[in-house]
């Protein structure tokens, strides 16, 4: 009686296929190397500004390299005030615009609306921050005034050097302010988070969905309890990726706010600060170690945005409607 | 139904069945029919479970004209508040409160939650889809006045200064330097960005883990500091001058990431079917990815470069650092400043003159006028499908076999000829279905 011996499997493979590999990970390589050489890069010249500044880089507010005195407080502050600004602004601005796609919209005009989300997705910057600093700035300042009279008890909201007696109080305290740069943020990042928010909802279950209209449930009634808690995941992990988007614009940014160096935690007020307009302001007259405090600032942004990112895709990963989005 | 088969008691299917036996069922039928609806009249009137009542748009517009004469009243008389916007923000708040207490007059609680969440729900996606569209129809229009004159398109700004009439100078320059930067970019991550893809959905391990999870890691660069990195790096320490290589580079660092992931995702969409198909039939690692995987995801890829080179095209900070400033026409992408779009626009608008502002704003429109193009190509790209293309394919050759057998019917002569031909023919040309089934 013979005994059957698993044949053994060699895996030879052809000459075009061993070449198609090689390159393939060649490419990875390529890339590999591109991406840690600009960690790496970024890294090094960033130690030389920070292992000389040390702790104080991240408690200075004023940014002056060559003198030894400078920091990212202030402007780390008004980076994430924009971001936050833009966030709570854009947030429920896109729940609403991707539930109405997915859920109110008439059939006939829903793809129409899903391409022009994003192509608003793919509208520059630039032109953003031209309506924001030829259009809204000027129209703004009403919104911004009544705020901040009838507002101004929170810190935020208050302004310095409001007289609430004049009839007829300067508009240019209201120019250029944190709050301006964060609405056109916020409208740069909408279609963004619109786009996934949209995705998760349209993937809520049919039959769940059915479930709840045939128990008597309102359209409200089925959103808050299917489709909403179906998607939650990928409404925290969307408005995540557009937060670090927020946090990384630059021009649209630059074009709007008056760079101050100190902590501005009043929204309303002229004078705002952000990371990457810093760097577009400062890097032409920078010295190396110049450079190398601005590659600091900028490494520090970009730890921000991944750490942002990666706790985005996890939860977006470990929601119910999964990794797929 | 089941009067069909109580009338036959030889149990012949229905199918089977002669002609005078059905009329004879669909007589008794009718019969039956009339007779039941004499007993009793019974008239149902279907129910309508959607659509717009008279009374929704009726407590509609009554909300309407109230909050608006409300708004009216508050702001003129009690509390001076002028400018349009705090106007619009109180009518609105004033809107729906007045449409939940109307609703709720003759409505439950939940009926009433739902209204009003409907009526937020379709105002937040009407402010947001209308700013957006004023945001592109504010820069069209401040941007229109620069576009009627020829010149804006065929001439560079080294003759025209800020206080030239708009018949002056143009943006050729900058056209120009945007398609040389982006061909070049495009030259550098076509290649490297599907290789690396190939590579993370085709050759899978720990290595090509590590890739992706840095490429993912790298998306989150913001665009300015890949901007500083060139300078700091091609500027700074190779001693480059600005010039158009450098901005290509710095775009090609920021595109790099997002087109390796979007290609990424549309080419592990390719059903698994397919691959195993293909080598099960014997072909090598090789001819599965180029004689299916890419034929398969070719749209997918497509749409996924055109999207990166919208970003790429539209990005200006990493320009900024890296292009330098000019303003006549530079076509050498390795000396001298060269401008792009965005970066024309950015600098157009810091001049105080309007005409200069008129230029940026024009500029601007180019710029998205360039955008809607890719992105239309993308979308015609992206819309056709290997599925849709086959199915346009298959009927394309079901209408010539139809012109063709009518053809022959008219000429019986022919068709003695070609019938051998036909049967072969038809057996060959339709892989459509299996196609479609993967779709």
């Amino acid at each position: 009686m013979t005994v059957d011996i698993p044949r053994k499997l060699v895996l030879r493979r052809d000459p075009v296929d061993r070449t198609f590999r090689g390159v393939a990970r060649g490419g990875g390589i390529a890339v590999l190397t591109i991406m840690l050489l600009v960690g790496v890069f970024l890294a090094f010249r960033a130690s030389q500004a920070l292992s000389s500044d040390g702790v104080k880089f991240l408690t200075v507010q004023d940014w002056d390299p060559d003198s030894g005195k400078f920091g990212i407080a202030a402007v780390l502050v008004g980076t994430v005030l924009i971001a936050l600004v833009a966030i709570v602004i854009a947030f429920p601005l896109a729940t609403g615009t991707a539930l109405y796609i997915t859920e109110y919209a008439p059939r006939q005009i829903r793809q129409w609306l899903i391409s022009l989300v994003d192509l608003m997705a793919a509208i520059p910057s630039v032109v953003y921050g031209l309506w924001g600093f030829f259009f809204l700035q000027g129209n703004i300042t009403p919104i911004s005034r009544w705020i901040s009279q009838n507002f101004g008890w929170i810190p935020i909201f208050s302004v310095t050097g409001v007289d609430p007696n004049d009839p007829l109080p300067t508009s240019t305290l209201y120019t250029s302010s944190t709050f301006i740069a964060g609405i056109v943020v916020a409208f740069m990042i909408t279609p963004i988070i619109t786009a996934i928010m949209r995705e998760v909802f349209a993937q809520a279950p049919l039959g769940e969905r059915e479930g709840a209209l045939a128990l008597g449930s309102t359209q409200w009634g089925m959103i808050r309890s299917v489709v909403l808690p179906f998607g939650r995941g990928g409404m925290i992990g969307g408005t995540m990726l557009g937060l670090g988007r927020a946090l990384g614009e630059t021009i649209a940014v630059y074009m709007i706010i008056s760079p101050v160096f100190v902590i501005q935690t009043h929204i309303l007020q002229n004078g705002a600060s952000s990371v990457s307009s810093l760097i577009a302001l400062r890097y032409g007259e920078a010295s190396p170690f110049g450079l190398s405090a601005l590659m600091a600032a900028g490494l520090t942004l970009f730890v921000m945005t991944l750490v942002i990112n990666f706790a985005a895709s996890s939860i977006v990963a470990r929601s119910r409607s999964g990794a797929s989005s | 139904m089941t009067t069909i088969l109580d009338s036959r008691p030889d149990g012949v299917p229905a199918v089977m069945s002669s002609t005078p036996a059905t009329t004879k069922v669909i007589i008794r039928m009718n019969d039956t029919d009339d007779s039941v609806a004499e007993a009793q009249p019974l008239v149902e009137v279907r129910r309508q479970t959607g659509g717009l009542r008279m009374i929704d748009l009726l407590s509609g517009a009554g909300a309407a004209v109230a909050s608006l004469a409300l708004t009216q009243l508050l702001v003129t008389q009690l509390a001076p508040i002028n400018g349009p916007i705090p106007f619009f923000v109180i009518a609105y708040l004033l809107f729906v409160a007045i449409y939940a207490l109307l609703v709720s007059l003759d409505e439950s609680g939940p009926v009433v939650r739902d209204r009003i969440v409907r009526v937020i729900v379709h105002s937040l996606a009407f402010s947001l889809l209308v700013t957006l569209a004023f945001v592109v129809i504010f820069t069209f229009s401040r941007g229109v006045q620069a576009l009627p004159h020829l010149n804006f398109f065929t001439q560079d700004m080294s003759l025209a200064g800020p206080l030239d009439p708009l018949s002056d100078g143009g943006v050729l320059h900058a056209i120009a330097g945007t398609l040389i930067q982006i061909l070049i970019a495009l030259a550098i991550t076509i290649p490297l960005g599907l290789t690396t893809a190939l590579f993370l959905s085709e050759v899978p391990g720990p290595f090509a883990r590590l890739v992706r999870t840095i490429v993912e890691a790298m998306t989150a660069l913001p665009s300015i500091v890949a901007g500083l990195f060139i300078y700091a790096t091609f500027i700074l320490i190779l001693g480059l001058e600005k010039s158009g290589l450098a901005a290509s580079l710095a775009i090609s660092v920021m595109m790099l990431p997002i087109m390796i992931r979007a290609s990424d995702v549309v080419l592990r969409l390719v059903p698994a079917t397919l691959k195993e198909a293909s080598i099960g039939l014997g072909a090598g690692q090789w001819r599965t990815v180029w004689n299916v995987i890419l034929p398969t995801s070719r749209s997918g890829l497509t749409t996924a470069i055109i999207l990166a080179t919208a970003r790429g095209i539209g990005e200006t900070s990493p320009v900024l650092l890296t292009a330098g400033f000019t303003a006549s026409l530079n076509l050498d992408p390795l000396h001298g400043p060269m401008i792009s779009l965005p970066l024309a626009v950015f600098e157009f608008v810091k001049s105080p003159e309007p005409t200069m502002i008129a230029r940026g704003f024009g500029t601007a429109t180019v710029l998205m006028a360039l955008v809607l193009l890719l992105f239309i190509v993308a979308r015609v790209i992206g819309g056709q499908t290997l599925a849709v293309r086959e199915r346009r394919r298959a009927r394309l050759v079901a209408l010539r076999r139809v012109f063709t057998i009518s053809w022959l019917l008219r000429n019986p002569l022919a068709a003695k000829v070609a019938v051998g031909a036909a049967p072969a023919d038809t057996g060959l040309d339709d892989p459509a279905p299996i196609l479609e089934e993967s779709e």
